[in-house]
């Protein structure tokens, strides 16, 4: 007969004991490793693991929103028209391109990739839809927006084939991409009769209201009614059947506070925007479509990240490539169509981009591709993959955007702006860097 | 006991003779292995002498150059891994290939997920999980919605054989897995290992650790320079014994513990 072995149970080195046993040290242990929505029973739990993660540098997206709020502050003190209505609109319409050119980074970024060339690849896209409504094609805007959109991912496809098929890495095949689709770009600007000195003019309304049009306020309210209703709808539901089945969910008061928040934010937005912003005696008022387009491809991709098979498996490659391959997943496969998303969002950005200026123009500004992915590091998204989400690169987009819009008010000009938005982003990427090196620590001395 | 397995001592998995050349290198020859079903078998040996070619092997990381592989007493043929996770043959690894970004339960259905509308479907993966880790007994987890990262080394250990477990997998091969851990770590995986034999699936542990070996293994198989010079119930032999034939093949110090030598100590 073989003794039997005697095994207390690990009450001490992992210092997750069970419940009942776990002192103050072991609580905060966990608090620092754990989302709080995830072990806490009570919105007190949130609040008190959510600060001793803010104590130990882990806060998620807590940075860029102190630094929104800081920000926001500055400009305001500097110059009261700086949350003017007119003026907090304005910022929203110009983060709008960011954020669409920096929520396709942030596909790419979870893989611990990048990807340089989005803005020619997206100065194609937007030409070509330009291009097509325009005489001699003539076609309906939605057939044009489809048809730059299409191009656009196709460029990403190609780029992410030749980065996974052959290996090469995608900071020198999208580097290509950066010299070699400008090249295409103003060859196709010379070909294209409707092209006049290497500028393309919008000949549609639709095009030019996706970024310039408003909903009327009535329209706005609904709208906004809408899609607070939907997320609280959602959440609610998506809780209650958690709960109900014995599975881990936040506690109500958490879920009661988002769904208040954005509750609070969406009628704020739409107070905001029902202000007459016309200046020289207009009259503009209501939301502008950017908004609720914003919007609506935000949560498509949250949903892609959060709740697909291809967005896990995003998340998987990026943070483990090896135990990724080894359960099976197609690695090629999700890694070229992450580089088509972002080449898919490129065409967003663009054709965004095309409908706020009016026209699309060879000398589109090539910054706007460092930008987009600053955005996203900006908003918390790592750059050695597996962490990030469309939302950070919304909050980064904003802030890029406040600073710009900001500087400008005060009129400093690109000097100014370019050394405050380089200033944010080393110190985004530090305040990342000293908490990952500070969960590293705390990770090796648990092992 | 879960659906499917084999009464405790039957054999699940036996090689026969099986040889794997890298070029002139012998690696493995004439191996006789038997892993049964319920137990814990500890394949033993020093470094180079064979241990990784035939966890390999079994894997089908590299298929055999000469002999029979048995599953279920049925000869099969196990030519890539694809092979032997169809059989049920899990091998978990020193790195484990877990995904330190994900929770538990996205680790544990890591590339089968369930789906409802090409949606993740949550509910019935975390309940399953949960299911899985209770039945291993696996407590000390706070919640499986942490990210793996924030585990310890034992419980990253427990999450790679739960997700094994739930992938129903019959033979479960660890290889060296306190290599890395701690003392109270050790003692968490060793119990865990037993109470996988206890639940009825066979357990490879592959180590060089002898005070694991005793401590939880009920079968020991001892591979010198690529041939098995002894296997057998635990009880027939002390560390002294199994050091000897790990070192020299043979355990000519000692006699009076009738090893039943399998290959046979050939040199001396």
């Amino acid at each position: 007969m073989r003794p039997n072995p005697s095994i207390a149970p690990d009450r001490t080195a992992g210092g997750v004991g069970g419940v009942e046993t776990l002192d103050a040290d072991a609580a905060s242990d966990i608090a620092l490793t754990t989302s709080p929505e995830v072990v806490a029973a009570t919105l007190g739990d949130v609040v008190r693991g959510w600060w001793v993660r803010v104590r130990s540098g882990e806060s998620g997206v807590l940075p860029v929103l102190g630094g929104l709020v800081a920000i926001v502050v500055i400009f305001q003190v500097s110059n009261s028209l700086f949350l003017s209505a007119g003026n907090i609109v304005n910022l929203l319409i110009q983060a709008v391109v960011f954020m669409m050119f920096s929520v396709g980074e942030v596909f790419v970024l979870l893989l611990g990739e990048i990807d340089l060339s989005v803005v020619y690849v997206s100065g194609i896209g937007a030409g070509l839809t330009a291009a097509l409504v325009a005489p001699p094609f003539n076609l309906t805007w939605w057939l044009a927006i489809l048809a730059g959109l299409a191009g656009t991912t196709i460029v990403g496809f190609i780029q992410g084939t030749l980065i996974t098929r052959l290996g090469l890495p995608s900071f020198i095949v999208t580097l290509g991409g950066f010299i070699g689709w400008e090249g295409v770009m103003l060859w196709m600007f010379d070909h294209l009769q409707i092209a006049t000195g290497g500028v393309i003019e919008i000949s549609n309304n639709i095009l030019n209201d996706l970024v310039n049009g408003t909903l009327t306020p009535a329209a706005s309210w609904i709208v906004m009614i809408v899609a607070v209703g939907l997320f609280a709808g959602l959440n609610v539901f998506r809780d209650a059947n958690r709960k109900s089945r014995g599975l881990v969910a936040p506690p109500w008061g958490l879920t009661g506070l988002k769904i208040a928040a954005v509750a609070v934010a969406g009628v704020a937005l739409v107070l905001i925007c029902d202000v007459n912003r016309g200046s020289h005696g207009g009259h503009v008022t209501g939301v502008p479509w950017a908004i609720p387009i914003v919007l609506v491809v935000v949560a498509l991709a949250t949903f892609v990240l959060g709740r697909t098979r291809f967005g896990r498996y995003i998340y998987a490659i990026g943070g483990n490539a090896e135990a990724a391959r080894r359960a099976g997943i197609n690695l090629t496969w999700i890694r070229t169509a992450a580089f088509a998303i972002t080449g898919l969002m490129a065409g967003v950005g663009g054709i965004m981009y095309l409908s706020w200026l009016g026209s699309i123009s060879t000398g589109i500004d090539s910054n706007y591709v460092l930008y987009s992915v600053a955005a996203a590091v900006i908003g918390g998204t790592s750059l050695f993959g597996g962490r990030g989400k469309p939302v950070h690169a919304v909050l980064g987009s904003l802030v890029i955007a406040a600073i710009a819009n900001g500087l400008g008010l005060l009129g400093m000009g690109a000097a100014a702006t370019d050394m405050v938005t380089a200033l944010v982003l080393v110190s985004a990427v530090t305040v990342d860097s000293v908490a990952r090196r500070g969960s590293a620590v705390r990770g090796a001395a648990r092992r | 006991m879960p659906q499917g397995l084999l009464e405790r001592g039957q054999p699940l998995l036996e090689l026969r003779g099986v040889e794997k050349h890298f070029g002139p290198v012998r690696a493995l020859s004439g191996i006789d292995l038997t892993i049964t079903a319920g137990e814990v078998t500890a394949l033993c040996g020093d470094n180079g002498a064979g241990k990784s070619v035939t966890i390999k092997t079994i894997s089908g990381i590299h298929g055999p150059d000469a002999g029979q592989i048995l599953w279920r007493g049925r000869p099969v043929a196990i030519n890539t891994p694809r092979d032997s996770a169809a059989l049920g043959i899990a091998t978990v690894y020193q790195d484990l290939a877990l995904c330190d970004n994900l929770d538990i339960v996205q680790n544990m259905f890591l590339g089968r997920e369930r789906t409802k509308v090409r949606t993740l479907d949550e509910a019935p993966m975390e309940m399953a999980a949960r299911k899985t880790l209770a039945d291993l007994n696996v407590t000390t987890v706070r919640s499986i919605r942490q990210p793996v990262s924030s585990l310890s080394g034992g419980q990253r250990q427990s999450v790679a054989v739960a997700r094994a477990v739930l992938w129903n997998s019959q033979l479960m091969i660890l290889d060296e897995p306190t290599a890395a851990l701690g003392v109270a770590q050790t003692s968490m995986v060793l119990q865990l290992v037993r109470r996988l034999a206890e639940q009825g699936y066979g357990v490879m542990l592959v180590s060089h650790n002898l005070n694991d070996v005793f401590e939880v293994a009920d079968r020991v198989a001892v591979l010198r320079l690529g041939r098995l010079v002894a296997q057998g119930p635990v009880t027939d032999y002390d560390r002294q014994s199994v050091v000897e034939l790990m070192t020299t093949g043979t355990v000519a110090s000692r006699g009076g513990y009738g090893v039943p030598a399998v290959g046979g100590p050939e040199e001396n």
